[in-house]
């Protein structure tokens, strides 16, 4: 069914078009008031909303051991296939069988989609808020698990970015 | 003419030279940062207090790039267009009158480079000199984009420039001189005896038309990025590039001031008799005369930061079948007008 479209017939105010042009002035002139949006970056670090999907970690129980089981259900999770695990057993003698010898990732062929997270069955590994990793090489972009254990350390507050340490905030 | 009145004129010169130039690297800056604040941005503010040292960083910018004359460019013409375009710009400030007289050493001085009795006319005839320069760098350039803004350049100036003409004779018809002192005079006194109030068409007809003079947005056709990639300069690089945008910024600079000398009194204040207060009243005069000019450089920026560009063909019609025939409507008014009341 044919549908009819009526067209906008401007009106005579509307032909004078300086009501428009100073409606329009007024506009940006609020805008230039208005608070600015820009986060200076090194000096001032935006605060990732909760949940957000960053750098791993790899969580320590309460004795300060590493809670990972390197069961390899994160690796296998891995759609990335970027999650290099060498399971050993522990040298602890409390219930605790296995342990990662070594743990690393690829962060260069990881997509942050956190499903190793969800896979995990120990709670073990995390994704944290931090995003501001880059570095020179590809070697140093493979992280350890001394790496990933450090990383708990900085990030177990969750003030990471609001901590004077990791940067300072200009108000 | 002494030697001290030669001093004096040269004093003058280089005070205003260094003036417009220090305006234009002002302008620079807060053109780059008000058009930041209108977009939510902060803008450069890294080099110096508040970035205040951009433009020289980017003068200097300027000055280290490599200067690139391309093959097959007219080089003698190519090498002078920035210049036709920039000098004529500088010159058209002389006649400007930017304060009321002062009196040092028992000589009556007054604020303005030259008190030429067809200011006017020296101004329209120079702005149109800059033309020139617009569509020979065009021309000379050898390339199709450089090449159609020149045209465009030509086409709309012509067309624009009659307009303006057309504004400015009304003013010319209420002051009956074309001495920009005469209007300043004329203007004195009460706020309602300045122009815009008398001629509030002929303002409006006039700041639209000076806006397509000096380029400036909704009517840069001239140098269109998304149609032209850089328009006439185009083809230029480094300084001869930065000369064009000195260039633009120095005739933003005269049309705001031409702008507050013809509609807005110049450099009055309303309800001071400036001349009669010594001292005080000539840094009266100068301030009001640089904060008015200031708000109409803060208006080119503002507006161009609101405004989208007017598509050529609507360019043409705004200039030939509204603003001509609103300008000449006004100027049988103020005949009209003129003609019962004397
Ligand atoms: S976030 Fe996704 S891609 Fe990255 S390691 Fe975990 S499962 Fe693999
Ligand atoms: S991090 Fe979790 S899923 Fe991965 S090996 Fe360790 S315990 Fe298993």
């Amino acid at each position: 069914m044919a549908t009819i479209i009526k067209s906008y017939e401007p009106t005579f105010w509307d032909k004078l078009y300086i009501p428009a042009l100073v409606q329009g002035l007024l506009v940006t002139f609020k805008h230039l008031l208005r608070k600015k949006v820009t986060i200076q970056y090194p000096e001032e670090k935006l605060i990732p909303p909760e949940g957000y999907r960053g750098l791993h970690r790899l969580n320590k129980d309460a004795n300060g051991r590493i809670k990972c089981v390197a069961c390899d259900m994160c690796s296998a999770a891995c759609p990335a296939d970027c999650i290099d695990i060498i399971p050993g057993s522990s040298p602890w003698d409390d219930g605790k069988e296995r342990y990662p010898v070594s743990f690393e990732i690829d962060l260069l062929k990881c997509i942050f989609c956190g499903f190793c997270e969800m896979a995990c069955p120990e709670e073990a590994i995390e994704l944290t808020e931090i995003y501001d990793f880059s570095d020179y090489t590809r070697e140093k972009l493979i992280i350890d698990k001394d790496g990933l254990l450090d990383v708990y350390d900085k990030t177990k507050d969750k003030n990471y970015y609001s901590n004077s340490q990791n940067l300072t905030i200009k108000e | 003419m002494d030697f001290l009145a030669l001093l004096i004129i040269c004093v003058k010169v280089l005070l205003v030279f260094a003036a417009t130039m220090l305006t234009v690297l002002l302008m620079i800056y807060a053109e780059r940062r008000i058009s930041a604040f209108i977009q939510g941005r902060l803008g450069p503010n890294r080099v110096g207090p508040h970035g205040l040292l951009q433009p020289i960083a980017d003068g200097i910018k300027f000055l280290m790039k490599e200067d690139i004359i391309p093959a097959g460019v007219d080089k003698p013409i190519y090498l002078l267009a920035p210049a036709m375009l920039l000098i004529p710009a500088l010159m058209t400030f002389a006649v400007i009158p930017f304060g009321s007289d002062i009196t040092l050493f028992g000589r009556n001085i007054p604020l303005q480079v030259a008190d030429v009795n067809v200011g006017i006319l020296y101004i329209l005839a120079l702005t149109s000199i800059g033309v020139y320069g617009l569509v020979l760098a065009g021309w000379a350039s050898n390339s199709k984009y450089p090449l159609i803004g020149g045209l465009r350049s030509s086409a709309q100036l012509i067309s624009y420039e009659l307009t303006m003409g057309l504004a400015i004779v009304s003013i010319v018809l209420l002051s009956g001189s074309l001495r920009l002192n005469d209007i300043i005079s004329q203007q004195q006194g009460h706020f309602l005896s300045w122009n815009v109030f008398k001629q509030p068409l002929a303002f409006l007809i006039f700041l639209i038309a000076v806006y397509a003079e000096t380029n400036r947005l909704p009517f840069d056709l001239t140098e269109a990025e998304q149609e032209l990639v850089g328009g006439y300069h185009t083809e230029y690089s480094s300084m001869k590039f930065a000369m064009f945008y000195m260039a633009e910024y120095a005739n933003m600079i005269t049309a705001a001031a031409l702008t507050v000398t013809l509609f807005f009194g110049g450099w009055d204040l309303p309800f001071l008799n400036e001349t009669s207060m010594g001292m005080l009243g000539v840094v009266l005069s100068v301030a009001a005369f640089i904060l008015k000019t200031a708000f109409f450089l803060f208006l080119f920026i503002w507006v161009r930061w609101t405004f989208p560009r007017f598509r050529y063909d609507q360019l043409m019609n705004l200039g030939w079948k509204v603003m001509l025939p609103l300008a000449l409507f006004n100027i049988f008014i103020t005949a009209g007008y003129l003609a019962l009341t004397i």
